[in-house]
């Protein structure tokens, strides 16, 4: 968890920190992040605008609400499914596949129904 | 927050919880510190703000000398004051967590408050994050999405909310395209297509839905608000100097995809005639981002979770009851910002302080200052309710779709199967309309397709939307997504 209390005040520490750079793969290809970037920005800033199919109709999905509200935007990171790009921070090393997300939210069906 | 309080925070019972932090969250939670009672403020982003105050990482980035962002004097005061607290340990901060599940006060006797269950929503941490925290009372500031109508190809890689444009500019100085289309109805275009403009994007045009003429049986209100109208004003002039055109009465009525067929490549647009019939003539325009809004729907998880009411606003918003004092039905409860009715950050931001002055009891202490707080609410409130009345959804917007348009995304339903079941097989709410075709069944939970599918139920029966039509799509639980690990106990 971050939040207030632990952040780097003096401007060399900040500058040193938007200086660096992030890696990570999508599929295996190589891009880069700048810090504190989610990996929706960090795709769109690599001209990347989808990532996953649509089970039916295999259409392309990318980012949409862009705030966690849509789930258009889902990834799989580190082998970990149905991840909103949109929310989740790139992590140096970060490795991104593009899948078809599960049939629906399997929490929503344990709790929901 | 601070890992060391973690522990302390779920052993710990509030006075007060604040849920969010936005400008209404911030508001509540400095005015219950200042009052003096024991606060935690828990927020689903990394960093103070919401979406109205979403700025750059601040480990990179030093937020005191950001330019160009909106109320930013506002957010920086508000900040400062919140550390402060957090640093004296009478406010605690919770970032990056989400609100799943709310257990009410024990009947009768027993513990007397609130149970909130959390779950941490950013990257792992050192420290056990709390999984719940308790507080007397809660103030719900929830905020608020774009709302969304279906477009034929709409589901286009390239066509976004408005909001989330806007987000990724604000959050990220992340481009979403090089060449725009802003449309949709409402105040909230204007900033959008500014704050592309200035990035360097291209905007080709915004749509509004409606005609300006409305807001002419508004003056008077109009006139007690002077800054909405400079604000206005001075978008029109960096609208002019961008050279972006600012169409009224006009929709944009499809999207085409490109070469590739894979994003946007054009869209379509036309004119809002007599009677809200959209013309034939069409003109299109060649651009590779489309960002849409229609007004905003406000988050109803948590004010469904502890029973509050609710009822349809001006917008057709299904939004929370509250009274003077920013109260909801539910004793213990208060709600403030969008929530409450879709009125802005300035709204948000007294609602807000109003409900974290009366929750820390502090409200005879700071006579002078809750009067002030109504009557800002009152104006605000009265100028929220002339824009709604100016930029209604266009009654007839379902002339634009096709048999082949998705209405719900998620469970690609498209509008000929909705029009089936409410024709053929006479769904005639939305609740039955979701249960024959799947529509708002899926991840979003009819977040992005809620409005949309419940506008068409009430519209195949040729009768207005009611609250009982939003109701069922706005009911959700969990409140957040929570992975069966969590629940377990892992
Ligand atoms: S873009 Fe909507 S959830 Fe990520």
């Amino acid at each position: 968890m971050t939040g207030t209390g632990e952040r780097p005040t003096d401007e060399h520490a900040l500058a040193a920190a938007a200086a660096r750079v992030l890696k990570f793969t999508l599929d295996g290809r190589e891009l880069t992040a700048r810090p504190g970037q989610s990996v929706g920005a960090a795709l769109t800033d690599a001209g990347v605008r989808s990532w996953r199919h649509t089970r039916r109709g295999g259409r392309p999905r990318g980012l949409f609400c862009g705030i966690g509200i849509c789930y258009d935007c889902l990834i799989t990171a580190d082998g970990v499914p149905n991840l909103r790009a949109c929310l989740l921070p790139v992590v140096d090393g970060m490795r991104l596949t593009t899948s078809a997300p599960a049939k629906t939210p399997p929490a929503y069906d344990a709790l929901a129904r | 927050m601070s890992g060391q309080h973690s522990s302390a925070a779920e052993q710990t019972v509030f006075d007060v919880a604040v849920v969010g932090a936005g400008p209404a969250g911030l508001g509540a939670a400095a005015a219950a510190a200042r009052a003096g009672v024991r606060v935690v403020l828990i927020d689903a982003g990394h960093q103070l703000g919401g979406q109205y105050w979403r700025h750059p990482d601040e480990s990179t980035t030093d937020p005191t000398r950001l330019a160009g962002y909106r109320d930013w004097g506002e957010f920086l005061a508000l900040r400062e004051r919140i550390l402060r607290h957090c640093q004296t340990g009478a406010a605690v901060h919770l970032a990056s967590t989400h609100v799943w599940f709310v257990e009410p006060p024990a009947a009768g006797g027993g513990r007397q408050s609130w149970t909130l269950h959390l779950m941490p929503g950013g990257p792992p941490s050192r420290e056990t994050p709390p999984r719940t925290v308790c507080a007397e009372r809660l103030i719900l500031c929830p905020g608020a999405y774009d709302r969304q109508l279906p477009i034929p190809g709409w589901d286009l890689p390239g066509v976004m909310a408005a909001g989330g444009v806007q987000a990724l500019l604000k959050g990220h100085h992340t481009l979403s395209g090089r060449r725009a289309v802003v449309a949709g109805t409402g105040p909230f275009l204007l900033p959008v297509a500014q704050q592309l403009a200035r990035h360097g994007v291209d905007v080709l045009a915004v749509c509004e839905a409606n005609g300006l003429a409305r807001w002419m049986r508004h003056m008077p209100v109009v006139a007690r608000t002077p800054a909405k109208v400079s604000e206005a004003a001075t978008y029109a002039r960096s609208l002019a100097r961008a050279r972006i055109p600012y169409r009224t009465a006009t929709v944009l009525t499809r999207v085409d995809p490109d070469a590739s067929g894979t994003q946007v490549g054009a869209v379509e647009l036309a004119r809002v005639g007599p009677g809200g019939l959209v013309e034939k003539a069409r003109q299109r325009l060649e651009v590779d981002l489309v960002a849409l809004g229609w007004g905003f729907t406000p988050s109803l998880e948590l004010i469904n979770a502890v029973g509050a009411q609710t009822r349809i606003d001006a917008d057709q918003s299904l939004v929370a009851v509250v009274d003077d004092d920013q109260q909801s039905t539910v004793p213990g409860v208060f709600i403030a910002g969008e929530a409450t009715g879709v009125g802005g950050a300035m709204l948000a931001l007294a609602g807000g302080e109003l409900a974290g002055i009366v929750a820390a009891e502090a409200g005879h202490l700071e006579r002078a200052r809750v009067r002030a707080l109504r009557r800002e609410i009152g104006r605000l409130r009265a100028f929220a309710a002339a824009m709604h009345d100016a930029h209604p959804v266009p009654a007839r917007w379902p002339q634009w779709l096709t048999a082949e348009t998705l209405v719900c995304r998620c469970e690609e339903v498209a509008y000929a199967t909705l029009g089936n079941a409410i024709t053929e097989l006479g769904a005639n709410d939305a609740r039955t309309l979701k249960l024959l075709t799947r529509c708002a069944m899926g991840w979003c939970q009819g977040h992005v397709c809620g409005y949309a599918s419940a506008s068409l139920a009430a519209g195949g029966q040729g009768r207005a939307l009611t609250a009982d039509d939003l109701r069922p799509l706005a009911k959700q639980f969990p409140c957040a997504p929570v992975p069966l690990a969590h629940l377990a106990g892992e």
